[in-house]
């Protein structure tokens, strides 16, 4: 099977119901969510973002991950032809409790971001034997 | 490279004019560059050179490849995601395959001098203006 051509996915603004006081867009990432049997992973396109600039944070169960985009990079460049708007990235997902809150990991690698999130033991799918 | 703080805010403004614009405008001229095509790419000028910056997050940058011609750049590579066995998928919104694209700039590029750089998931191409395409004043004797 020959690779698909490539096209182009829209970012899509975040809505949010709170608002910030910091100036900028926020744009949605886009997301892959995988589950094994003991971990879920979740995944997150964030170019430009480096990995000192990412926040992760989870409180009652909200996975809240920002990712904000340096933006003194572009400074002194003057914009000639644009397809693309640049901002920070922010999205939040509600996991369940069977997460081992503890064993959260995370890595960034050019501009993406995986999370691991461990499922506790009691959760982690059993083979059970009839006998 | 040595950056000063931007007022973000200033730059997204910009950006945003510029997006308008180019809808109305033909800037590029005829070619083969199409939107909508991957990467999205957006073209910057830096004093008399231009910086091309698109977002390809990812990518393994010994799959991107960059060419120059007269005033043409080509992009292609792979975007691969890989995905173990055994997982089941709640959600799928990456997407992974192969590009390749060319974009007709307005000037002509010293091919000799173009440098790139991958990092974050933005691939930066600078792209220095050919001497011979450098307009020169003259004096009137």
């Amino acid at each position: 099977m020959s690779p698909q051509d490539l096209e182009v996915q829209q970012k899509k603004e975040l809505e949010s119901r709170e608002e910030t006081t910091k100036t900028g867009r926020y744009f949605v990432p886009f997301t892959d969510i995988h589950e094994t049997a003991d971990a879920l992973t979740v995944t997150m396109e964030m170019p430009g973002v480096d990995k000192q600039n990412i926040d992760i944070n989870l409180e009652k169960n909200i996975l809240a991950v920002t990712g904000n985009v340096d933006f003194s990079a572009y400074d002194n460049l003057e914009p000639l032809y644009a397809e693309y708007n640049v901002g920070n990235y922010a999205r939040r997902f509600t996991i369940s409790s069977k997460i081992d809150q503890n064993a959260i990991a995370a890595a960034m690698e050019d501009g993406v971001l995986t999370i691991t999130l461990p499922k506790t033991k009691e959760a982690a799918a059993r083979h059970i034997k009839v006998r | 490279m040595v950056f000063r703080i931007a007022d973000p805010f200033d730059a997204l403004l910009d950006w945003q004019r510029a997006l308008d614009s180019v809808r109305h405008s033909d800037w590029f001229g005829a070619g083969t560059a199409s939107s909508g095509a991957f990467p999205p790419i957006n073209v910057f000028r830096k004093e008399d050179d231009m910086v091309l910056i698109a977002e390809i997050p990812g990518a393994d940058k010994n799959k991107i490849d960059i060419q120059v011609k007269d005033n043409q750049v080509r992009l292609s590579g792979k975007k691969e995601i890989t995905r173990g066995d055994g997982v089941s998928v709640h959600r799928r919104e990456r997407s992974s395959g192969e590009f390749d694209r060319v974009l007709t700039l307005p000037a002509e590029i010293d091919a000799g001098k173009v440098k790139a750089e991958y990092r974050n998931g933005i691939l930066a191409v600078f792209l220095p203006r050919a001497e011979s395409d450098k307009p020169r004043s003259i004096t009137i004797g």
